[in-house]
């Protein structure tokens, strides 16, 4: 009995190992490859090589790796304290001062979420064209700020509502004005709330490939456009696009996985939770 | 009485300033470029022929809807949505059971199969058409040739399968982390009891855990429609449509006609249809959440 079930404790654990390594092998082997000289990326394939630096050092001196970088942190970064500091009053009357409409509201701003963004690609566009926004970051956070909105709202909305009301109550008796209870209490109490709201947006922005392949071309182009640009069939540059992705990710992986649970919660507008 | 009236309306009024800045920037996003898509569709309007404008009346969309591309294009979209939630859902479906069990260092594997998730799908396309499926220096040719097999050039033999296996890559663990979270509420000792009772894992998995993740499920359907149905930069990166048109989607035709094109009208036209696909499915969506919002 005992040894039948150690038996199928270790074909458990080597199978959902084996779907792991599966799983994660692009990842890895992506990371492998930015270790690579152009020459070993493309030999054949192999798990035993002296690591070097050099692509690394070339995505930047060639490419200017930084400028793309900079403009992903300050359009997701952006965006985030843009639609934090709109979606926290609102949320927070909606959850300490609900109407009739409250409900119908929040449903209605996650209806705009489903909007498909290529029904609207050729107003927003040209409206941009003639406004001078095109391949400019502004442009970018903003649609960015928009696009995030509502789920910011949202997720906001429901970790404030676990709050309990007795509290901003007791602040409100003893005469704190709207602005203080929000910002002495309301936003220390829910940090963690608004930290991991703020975390998802950031991550969404950053992964972001629609608006950013069409509203920029190169002064405000963010990783994501970067990368593509390795696609163009001239120049198969296997190393290079190896390291400026990974360091393209490793940021938003490492706040993926310090996210996940609450990051349920979002993505799901608390269907899931 | 009258007091309470009152406080009620300064609360609303309270309420409503709060919520003014988000509902309005909301609305305008929403009601402009949908007012403008529409109008557009029933123009005549190439930004390449400046002095040919004017009503065009339903002609963009029966131009649209003559167009075989505008089919093959909504086939493809199925194909893709199709395969990509069937692989997705059923895959992350199993793959959630599995990383349920208790076994080695299972807090890290499953930090590692949600992965792909996170990363930005211009990379994860790269990644895969490069290093994985190239013809003759990827990883999925050396691995044929360890077998004594033939490369598969996946590009050009399978357009469509090699952009259905990026996406898949992509979303099953977001199937997976959504139904691993649905799982943390499944009663242990239900399926302990059902274990007693003589169940099998195979009817503890269709009579307890299927029926539980039902609604998790449903959700992830439902956001994965969404998305998937403009799946855009993975496509741009890998084939551009091509070729032919075996890789274009109804997102990746619309884009042809306004930014390659610069055919305002009718790809105003093509929008006005993808808008309207992602409706249905998002009324959907939006009556499950409100149901959930009243309990």
């Amino acid at each position: 009995m005992n040894n039948a079930s150690t038996q199928r404790r270790v074909g458990l654990a080597i199978l959902a190992w084996t779907i792991t390594c599966l799983i994660f092998f692009p990842i890895f082997w992506m990371i492998l490859t930015g270790f690579k000289t152009e020459a070993q990326a493309v030999a054949s394939p192999t798990l035993f090589f002296t690591p070097t630096l050099e692509s690394y050092v070339e995505v930047q001196g060639r490419a200017d790796y930084f400028k793309f970088a900079w403009n992903s942190v300050y359009v997701s970064v952006g965006s985030t304290l843009l639609a934090l500091l709109i979606g926290i009053p609102a949320a927070y009357s909606m959850a300490f001062l609900p109407t009739k409409r409250t409900k119908g509201t929040l449903l209605w701003m996650l209806s705009t979420k489903m909007l498909p963004p290529v029904g609207v690609l050729v107003p927003i566009y040209l409206i941009f064209r003639d406004l001078g926004l095109l391949d400019t970051r502004t442009g970018l956070t903003f649609v960015y700020t928009l696009m995030n909105l509502p789920i910011v709202v949202w997720m906001l909305y429901t970790f404030f509502k676990d709050l309990p009301k007795d509290i901003l109550e007791a602040s409100r008796m003893d005469g704190a004005s709207t602005l203080q209870e929000v910002l002495l209490l309301l936003i220390p109490l829910t940090l963690p709330g608004i930290a991991s709201t703020g975390l998802l947006s950031v991550i969404l922005s950053w992964n972001e490939a629609f608006w950013s392949l069409n509203l920029t071309s190169s002064s405000a182009a963010p990783l994501t456009a970067y990368i593509a640009s390795f696609s163009s069939p001239e120049g198969l540059f296997w190393a290079k696009l190896s390291a400026a992705s990974t360091m393209a990710i490793a940021p938003i992986l490492i706040f993926g996985w310090l996210t996940q649970k609450q990051m349920v919660r979002g993505l799901t507008f608390g269907a899931v939770k | 009485m009258a007091t309470r009236a009152s406080g009620r309306t300064v609360g609303g009024l309270r309420s409503l300033s709060l919520q003014a800045p988000a509902v309005t920037l909301l609305l305008i996003w929403m009601l402009v470029p949908l007012g403008m898509t529409l109008w557009f569709s029933f123009q005549r309007y190439n930004l390449l022929m400046p002095g040919m404008g004017g009503f065009a009346g339903l002609e963009n969309y029966r131009y649209l809807l003559t167009d075989p591309a505008l089919w093959s294009s909504m086939g493809t979209t199925l194909i893709l949505v199709g395969s990509v939630l069937a692989i997705s859902v059923i895959g992350g479906t199993l793959l959630a059971v599995l990383y349920q069990q208790d076994f080695f260092g299972r807090g890290v594997a499953r930090v590692l199969a949600i992965s792909p998730f996170f990363i930005m799908p211009t990379v994860s396309a790269l990644v895969w058409k490069n290093m994985m499926m190239h013809p003759s220096n990827g990883v999925l040719a050396w691995f044929n040739g360890l077998f004594g097999l033939p490369a598969i050039d996946w590009f050009s033999s399978y357009p469509l399968l090699s952009i259905i296996i990026i996406v898949s890559w992509q979303w099953l663990p977001f199937a997976l982390l959504i139904l691993l979270t649905a799982m943390q509420s499944l009663d242990d000792d239900q399926v302990e009891a059902a274990r007693m009772d003589g169940a099998g894992p195979v009817a503890i998995f269709f009579f307890i855990t299927l029926p539980h993740l039902k609604r998790a499920i449903s959700v992830v359907i439902m956001i994965q429609m969404i998305f998937l149905l403009t799946i855009f930069a993975e496509i741009f990166v890998t084939t551009s449509g091509g070729p032919g048109l075996a890789t274009t989607n109804l997102a990746y035709l619309i884009y042809i006609r306004a930014l390659l094109e610069f055919d305002v009208g009718g790809a105003s036209a093509g929008g006005v249809i993808a808008i309207i696909l992602a409706n249905i499915v998002a009324i959907f969506l939006v009556r499950m959440v409100a149901k959930n919002l009243e309990d």
